[in-house]
């Protein structure tokens, strides 16, 4: 079972409407997300031991943390902060798990340009 | 086959089924919200000894993952885990509001095993929660394992395991052992989460373990529908497009050898 011969173009195909349709949730969409506490924030304040979170976590400690409040890039009018922020996470999302992608793959194999099917593919129905 | 008109037409549809399910009540359409934290698990909700316990079993269910991603090489997979784990993080973004005046949103484990299989699929939820605990505060840091545990590994293992085992009941080449399999998984993986995140609450002493259990698992029980519809319309749009992509391939993936149409 061999695969269509160009990979690479449909890649780039895939590659851009996948990453565009996620920037467009990302950066259109999220201003409109729901403000009312999700399922644990609302668990913690019905059962209140919202408190109990910690006032100063670590993530406060990290550079980032002057750059974005949250979700919101700071700096910037509060219109576009979070839009700027679905942004940049959703590249740094598609950057570092293509990273781990390809450091942990063999790269000799992608120079083969054969693709190997899955050892475990289902033969049988 | 993947023109400009295909992209077009594949994110409008995309997009007119979305849009019900994520945009908020037209009163509230003008006024602009940051994203509310999630299912995520902030610090200080947890104990020392489940924040270890939970970080022991998910460093260990990724060591074997990239084991077996290394092992189970597939061309395709790089640039699938990118698209992946953007989708993901921008999905985990929108909120969608339940009655009761909750929210849920994504959370994208058992769309990840689905496309990916359930190996490949765990690397891109640890890049997503990493990338939203150390840049955006969302998720503690201390409890990070905790949280790849519940929202990702949940939906990447036990999700893919239901999903395959539906799948194969109603039939493995069949558009709807997909769609049901991946709804019921991921709808049981989000409810199965809420257990465990109840469960870790209690046992760390937060809240009491029974009170802890009925009101997380109530309010799951109906943000896994939502996980459910948003994750059955992600893999129909796959299917639609680029079925070849899932991680166990429909046979129509293969269309060239059976239609008999020579590239």
């Amino acid at each position: 079972m061999s695969h269509p011969t160009h990979p690479s173009r449909s890649n780039r195909i895939l590659i851009g409407t996948g990453l565009g349709i996620a920037l467009i949730i990302a950066v259109l969409l999220s201003p409109f997300a729901s403000q009312h506490p999700d399922g644990l924030d609302r668990v913690a304040q019905d059962l209140a031991f919202e408190h109990k979170a910690n006032p100063e976590p670590a993530a406060q400690k990290l550079p980032f943390y002057r750059l974005f409040d949250e979700y919101a890039l700071r700096g910037v009018p509060a219109p576009i902060a979070t839009p700027l922020a679905g942004l940049v996470g959703t590249l740094a999302a598609f950057g570092l798990a293509w990273g781990i992608g390809k450091l942990v793959m063999r790269p000799t194999l992608a120079e083969a340009g054969e693709q190997v099917p899955p050892a475990n593919d289902e033969t049988q129905d | 086959m993947f023109t400009g008109k295909w992209f077009a037409e594949a994110a409008l549809s995309l997009m007119t089924h979305l849009f019900p399910v994520l945009i908020h009540p037209l009163g509230e359409l003008g006024l602009i919200f940051p994203p509310s934290l999630a299912l995520h698990i902030p610090d200080g909700f947890l104990n020392p000894p489940v924040m270890l316990v939970t970080w022991v079993v998910a460093i260990a269910l990724i060591a074997v993952c990239l084991r077996q991603v290394k092992a189970d090489y597939q061309d395709r997979m790089v640039p699938l885990m990118g698209v992946c784990a953007a989708f993901v993080f921008a999905a985990q973004m929108i909120n969608f509001p339940i009655p009761g005046g909750t929210s849920g949103h994504l959370l994208g484990g058992t769309l990840a095993g689905v496309l990916l299989g359930p190996w490949a699929g765990s690397l891109v939820m640890t890049a997503v929660f990493i990338v939203q605990s150390l840049f955006f505060q969302d998720g503690g840091i201390l409890v990070m394992g905790a949280n790849i545990f519940n929202m990702g590994l949940i939906g990447t293992f036990f999700g893919y395991y239901v999903f395959q085992t539906v799948r194969r009941t109603i039939g493995h080449n069949r558009l709807a052992g997909m769609v049901i399999g991946s709804a019921i998984a991921a709808w049981a993986s989000v409810v199965l989460a809420a257990v465990i995140c109840a469960l870790q609450l209690g046992l760390s002493g937060t809240v009491p373990l029974s009170v802890a259990l009925v009101a997380m698992v109530g309010w799951h029980m109906v943000i896994g529908i939502g996980e459910a519809i948003i994750t059955a319309i992600a893999v129909t749009f796959i299917w639609r497009t680029r079925p070849d992509l899932f991680y166990r391939p429909p046979r129509k993936a293969v269309p060239l050898s059976h239609s008999g149409i020579v590239e």
